[in-house]
């Protein structure tokens, strides 16, 4: 049985003018990283600030380490590394000079060695010495960054860590945030999807301030599919194709693509493969099988899909 | 204790990497200086209580000027968030702060005016009492200056608004005495007598210690102090 680290129940925030979020649940194990995903105002920040005592829910609970983040905040400050999504950095301070600031905030014991270490694993050991207000912005995130690990937090949580980052970056900070997987639980928020799938063990979808939403990367796109899909490209495009295409049992629709000419994409039943079916059906008519190949659906189709429902009445 | 700490003497570093401290200091010792020897050539009297009466208006306009950052600005660049969710209470962010700027204060603007003290003894015989009685008057008249501007400090994200309220403030403390002899006698004249903090001061300034004139600038500085953190508690409901 893995270990609840955070656990959050009915978590609701009223702005008053707005609710931020309505009856959040969900819970997050040991060690596990949980990617948190929506658009823009669908109550991402808002969560985490929550999570990080910055600011009290309207009503519900949530706990970090069996602590109240409202009644023992203390208890959960000291367990949590924070990066905002607005990176607090004093731009006046040395790179050591604010890694040693939060150190001390946060009561770290040996702190030299903490932040030797910190600056290591964000790779920005050969800036110690410079001016934060005059580091790139890649560099200022990694600092951010340094300053969330500094004193080995049990929860990480991180508001859009790879914003701002160019691509090599991006990948080396994925690298670190799945390092630090398993003796940190992390949660991440992020719009950009394929981090999602390359970092998170599970996925949340927030939209409107509710979950609309939660598996695993691959799990989630199964879901929402709602039929199989087989792409199909053919080398003699005949006319008759997509008839006798629907005539193959458990084929539900064929419908012509922009790919190329003689490309198709076939929905069959859930959960039946039909492929050999229609590779038969393919060799028999001698249409010449160029490609037979599942369509899974991106996770940029099932977020859309998911965030994008019809407006109610 | 600790956390505190931590906070003032980030403050204390970012203070000596930014011109603020040292324009107002100078600006201080300049205006300070100038009176001095004035006051002292004409009265030709070994004394700085003259000089010191003088000091409440310079830091009326000044006082403000070093606290105006404080809390605006981690507001305005989001540090606040970092503070705020770091494992320390809101008072001891407050405190800090406002403990930076004092200690800045004894430092870069009282300090350099020991040497006023030097000169008057090596070329008269001062009386070293009210001398002392008016250095701690003018660290209780900067420390209740300071927590106002603290408190206005944490009232917007903007640094010249957080010092033009201050200042408003710390003019019509200054002027409350005046006002006092124009609403004449009875319980307002009273009040505003009391709350004009000339009056507290100028005890200390002839070598006089009163409880009431120690009281009243430590309750503006508690008071001060208290509201900015009761500020910052409400910024996290919003």
């Amino acid at each position: 049985m893995a270990e609840v680290m955070i656990d959050v129940q009915n978590l609701v925030k009223d702005y008053g003018t707005y609710v931020a979020l309505r009856e959040v649940s969900f819970n997050v194990q040991k060690g596990e990283v949980l990617g948190f995903l929506g658009p823009n105002g669908a109550g991402k920040t808002t969560t985490m600030r929550i999570l990080t005592g910055y600011m009290p829910p309207s009503s519900g609970t949530a706990r970090v380490a069996g602590y109240d983040v409202f009644a023992d905040s203390m208890e959960v400050r000291k367990r949590i590394g924070y990066l905002p999504e607005t990176v607090p950095l004093y731009p006046e301070m040395s790179v050591w000079d604010y890694l040693d600031f939060s150190a001390r905030l946060r009561h770290v014991a040996d702190s030299d060695n903490a932040i030797e270490r910190a600056m290591e694993l964000t790779n920005i050991t050969d800036r110690a010495d410079q001016l934060i207000g005059k580091l790139s912005k890649g560099y200022r995130q990694r600092v951010g960054l340094a300053q969330a690990i500094v004193h080995e937090p049990e929860v990480l949580i991180l508001d859009e860590p790879t914003i701002g980052l160019d691509p090599k970056q991006i990948i080396e900070v994925r690298k670190l945030i799945k390092s630090l997987a398993g003796e940190h639980t992390v949660i991440l928020s992020t719009h950009i999807l394929p981090e999602v799938s390359q970092v998170c063990s599970r996925v949340l979808i927030i939209n409107e301030g509710k979950i609309v939403a939660e598996d695993t990367p691959a799990r989630l796109g199964e879901r929402v599919r709602g039929a199989e899909h087989v792409f199909l490209q053919v080398a003699q495009a005949a006319p008759e194709i997509p008839t006798e295409l629907e005539k193959v049992k458990g084929v539900l629709g064929v419908k012509a693509t922009d790919a190329a000419p003689g490309a198709f994409e076939i929905e069959t039943n859930l959960g039946s493969d039909r492929r050999a079916d229609i590779a038969a059906l393919a060799v028999q008519r001698g249409w010449g099988v160029l490609e037979l190949r599942p369509v899974g659906l991106s996770l940029e189709e099932v977020f859309l899909k998911l965030t994008t429902t019809e407006e109610p009445q | 204790m600790r956390n505190v700490w931590t906070i003032a003497s980030r403050e204390l570093n970012s203070f000596f990497v930014s011109p603020v401290a040292y324009v107002v200091s100078a600006a201080f010792l300049v205006i300070t200086g100038v009176l001095f020897s004035l006051i002292v050539t004409s009265s030709m009297t070994a004394s700085l209580s003259s000089t010191f009466s003088n000091i409440t208006f310079i830091l009326v306009l000044l006082a403000p000027a070093l606290t105006m950052k404080l809390l605006a600005e981690e507001q305005r660049m989001g540090t606040l968030e970092l503070l705020l969710t770091s494992p320390l209470h809101d008072w001891q962010v407050v405190v800090g702060k406002f403990l930076g700027s004092l200690i800045l204060f004894a430092a870069m603007l009282l300090a350099p005016t020991l040497y006023y003290v030097v000169l008057l003894t090596v070329f008269g015989k001062p009386d070293y009492g009210p001398m002392l009685s008016s250095y701690l008057g003018v660290l209780l008249l900067g420390g209740a200056f300071l927590s106002i501007g603290v408190l206005t400090s944490s009232l917007t994200q903007n640094q010249v608004v957080a010092y033009i309220i201050g200042l408003v403030i710390l003019i019509l403390m200054w002027i409350a005495d005046a006002m006092s002899q124009i609403v004449g006698g009875g319980a307002p004249g009273d009040a505003l007598t009391y709350l004009a903090i000339t009056q507290h001061y100028n005890n200390f300034l002839q070598g006089v210690i009163n409880t009431p004139d120690l009281i009243y600038p430590l309750s503006v500085i508690v008071v001060s102090l208290f509201i900015a953190t009761q500020v910052l508690q409400t910024r996290r409901w919003r």
